[in-house]
């Protein structure tokens, strides 16, 4: 299965990245190759570089690369703004949603899904088609059509801000999808509904990459890699068992790993 | 931060109304006297009564001190060297529009205000002034046949010399202040509404104020009166070249609700800003007043105010009708070094008369944006009440923003009610948005719609698009 993957150009890679915030390193020389059709879990202790590395891909502003290289679908992508990563393909979903006062959930769904259509050379959609569109996505994730009308995030629950998160996936149809711990916060039922969710929108074509610290979401979407990360690295890879024995036996297990190269 | 050299390439957006239009004008001497006073009266051939209201006015503008509390920063003007009379050119008696200067209509049409019988807005009748004069108004017999009287203020004196006579000056008295008494002095020309008892005004009336000469100020003078149980909805715009000095407009405006009217009075200002460096630029100095005389009337002031390098306006309500309603919303942007300093005065001085004040102000680059409002409480407002909610934006780290609320109550038995907040948008919403794709300009820009959003609600519909891409334009540039 794997050898047959591939064979196609791969969606996403990270090249000995090294990168900082302030002046402080985070990331340490990560590598990370995702091919089409690939699931891709990274685990790991709170503050080893997880979600910097999720945001850096996104191209988020607080983090300078110092090392290493970036590529999506063969271009490197260092210098690309945010947007133009999103719009061609890249989609970041939020560990903790940011919740934007004013701004009408609805609005900012249609904005964000013409830029990405635009970037398609599809067809922008105006707010009649669009409303047609998010209807039919609404069912993968099983919101209620009142979300639209809030401000983005704005008094979501920790569930509904999620759910919301995929909902944006789903009209974005990214080539590659982070997913930085979708899994927290949620209970059993809406851990089920984003799960299904996710797996509805991934097709062979696209990469996801989830970032949890949980199994039970992997018992939901099974990943065909797992990575530790620990001070900034990924310091062991393996299959979907890795994240069991990592559940049994806790990232203290891990502290015994020599880095692998 | 990243995005700092498109800021730059951005801010660099055109003012899009600096353009001068080349036409011949006729301009008095600079400089202010009563010998240049009677020469305004004289070209306006106005009554005696009015030229001794502008002597009156001239009198006490000069026993008084230009005021200094807003703390606003500028050059002494030199009231010596402004121009108080400019107007174009032409024909003595215009019958129609098709004997206006084709340059003029031009440069309406430029401005996005069609005035020909071909091409004119039709939802909206509108008086265009040009400098010191009125050029136009459209839709006048149409109104006529309601009533309706929609016309410059300088025709109003000649047509209805007894409306003039009765109310102008009763709302914002000529000794009221430094700027409304030169104003009283030397006002040229504007907009003159009176909609007479129960009638519904069929359309939005619209005044234009465009300002052409570098050197003249400009000094309009609005009246409008609703009559019982009448209705108007009136909107305001305004515009100037880019010139490297400042020049001074210092406008009045009264309005009169009577016993159940309503007046609604909607500004998008939009003068000339200044450059970056703070060169050139409009001194706003406005005083706009309205008064609920009768019982149950209504004024709503909403206004949306993004140019001037200097703004002074407090659009306020007297409410001396009882449950008479005073409201006044507001969204006051400013970058670059503008200043502004606006906000409104809500008087109760009738039994269960109500106000609502909601204010948004939103600094960027190195501006000043301040709110200052009074709400006071009289010993007859027995049951009134006021909610005010003034909320603060800062966009970038040299931008300030204050608020100053003044909340005076001779009645025990009223309530006054005072929200206020500041934010700052933040890195992670703007990364948010950019990370679904949103280009970074058009992020900060529906933020600040977001914020917006309850004075938008506001405005009558196609002036809450204009304002919304003003605001936009405005604001590019300014975040980085």
């Amino acid at each position: 299965m794997q050898s047959k993957m591939k064979e196609s150009e791969p969606i996403l890679e990270v090249e000995n990245l090294s990168a900082s915030t302030d002046n402080l390193p985070i990331l340490k020389g990560v590598s990370l190759t995702v091919y089409p059709g690939e699931i891709h879990a990274i685990m790991g202790r709170n503050g080893c570089g997880k979600s910097t590395l999720s945001k850096i891909i996104a191209g988020h502003p607080s983090y300078n690369i110092t090392n290493g290289d970036i590529k999506f679908l063969g271009e490197n992508i260092n210098s690309l703004e945010p947007e133009e990563r999103a719009q061609s393909g890249i989609f970041l979903g939020f560990q903790y949603p940011i919740e934007i006062p004013g701004v009408s959930n609805l609005e900012f769904l249609r904005v964000s899904t013409n830029a990405r259509r635009k970037f398609l050379n599809k067809e922008e959609l105006d707010t009649f088609d669009f409303e047609e569109l998010v209807k039919e996505k609404l069912e993968i994730v099983k919101m209620d059509h009142a979300f639209l009308s809030r401000s983005v995030n704005q008094g979501f629950s920790g569930g509904e801000k999620k759910r919301n998160e995929i909902l944006q996936m789903a009209l974005l149809e990214p080539k590659i999808a982070i997913l930085d711990e979708t899994d927290s916060g949620l209970d059993i039922d809406a851990l089920r509904i984003v799960a299904s969710g996710i797996k509805k929108i991934s097709n062979a074509q696209t990469g996801i990459i989830l970032i949890t610290h949980y199994q039970r979401l992997l018992d939901e979407i099974e990943p065909n890699y797992v990575h530790v990360m620990s001070d900034g690295q990924i310091i062991k890879t393996g299959e979907s068992d890795l994240a069991l024995e990592l559940e049994k036996k806790g990232y203290e297990w891990t502290d015994n790993f020599i880095k692998e190269t | 931060m990243v995005n700092e050299n498109l800021v730059k390439d951005v801010v660099k957006e055109p003012y899009k109304y600096g353009f001068v239009t080349d036409i011949e004008t006729e301009k008095i001497a600079k400089g202010l006297n009563e010998d240049i006073i009677r020469l305004i009266s004289q070209k306006k051939e106005e009554p005696k009564y009015l030229l001794d209201f502008r002597l009156k006015a001239f009198n006490k503008w000069q026993k008084m001190k230009e005021p200094d509390w807003a703390g606003l920063g500028y050059k002494q003007i030199d009231y010596q060297d402004i121009i108080y009379y400019s107007a174009p050119k032409q024909k003595e008696k215009i019958s129609s529009l098709d004997e206006v200067d084709p340059k003029l209509l031009e440069t309406f049409d430029k401005l996005g205000i069609p005035l020909t019988e071909q091409k004119k807005l039709t939802n909206v009748a509108v008086d265009a002034v040009f400098d010191s004069v009125s050029i136009a108004t459209t839709f006048r017999e149409e109104l006529a046949e309601h009533g309706v009287i929609f016309c410059s203020i300088s025709e109003a004196v000649k047509n209805h010399s007894d409306l003039i006579e009765k109310y102008l000056g009763t709302v914002v008295p000529a000794s009221d202040n430094y700027f409304a008494a030169l104003n009283s002095a030397v006002f040229s020309d504007g907009s003159f509404v009176y909609i007479p008892k129960g009638v519904t005004c069929p359309m939005d009336l619209s005044s234009y104020f465009r300002i052409n000469s570098g050197d003249s100020g400009q000094f309009e003078r609005t009246l409008i009166i609703a009559e019982e149980s009448s209705s108007v909805s009136y909107l305001e715009g305004c515009t100037a070249p880019m010139f490297d000095t400042n020049t001074l407009h210092a406008a009045v405006v009264e309005l009169i609700a009577l016993d159940d009217a309503s007046i609604k009075y909607s500004t998008v200002q939009n003068w000339y800003a200044g450059d970056e460096e703070g060169i050139g630029g409009i001194f706003n100095f406005v005083t706009k007043r309205g008064k609920c005389l009768g019982k149950r009337s209504k004024i709503s002031w909403s206004q949306v105010e993004t140019g001037s390098a200097i703004t002074w306006k407090y659009p306020s309500c007297l409410l001396l009708g009882e449950e008479s309603i005073g409201e006044f919303y507001s969204v006051a942007l400013t970058n670059n070094l503008q200043q502004a300093d606006t906000g409104t005065k809500m008087i109760h001085i009738g039994p269960k008369t109500k106000s609502t004040i909601v204010s948004k102000g939103i600094s960027a680059g190195n501006s000043i944006n301040s709110y200052r409002g009074l709400v006071k409480m009289g010993t007859k407002a027995k049951g009134s009440r006021n909610y005010s909610q003034c909320d603060s934006m800062l966009i970038g780290d040299q931008a300030s923003a204050n608020t100053f609320p003044y909340i005076k109550s001779q009645q025990p038995n009223s309530e006054i009610e005072h929200e206020a907040s500041t934010c700052r948008i933040s890195e992670d919403q703007l990364f948010y948005l950019q990370s679904r794709g949103i280009e970074f300009e058009e992020a900060v820009s529906m933020m600040v719609s977001g914020f917006c959003r309850d004075v938008f609600n506001q405005l009558p519909m196609e002036f809450a698009a204009e304002a919304d891409k003003l605001l936009a334009l405005k604001l590019e540039g300014s975040v980085g």
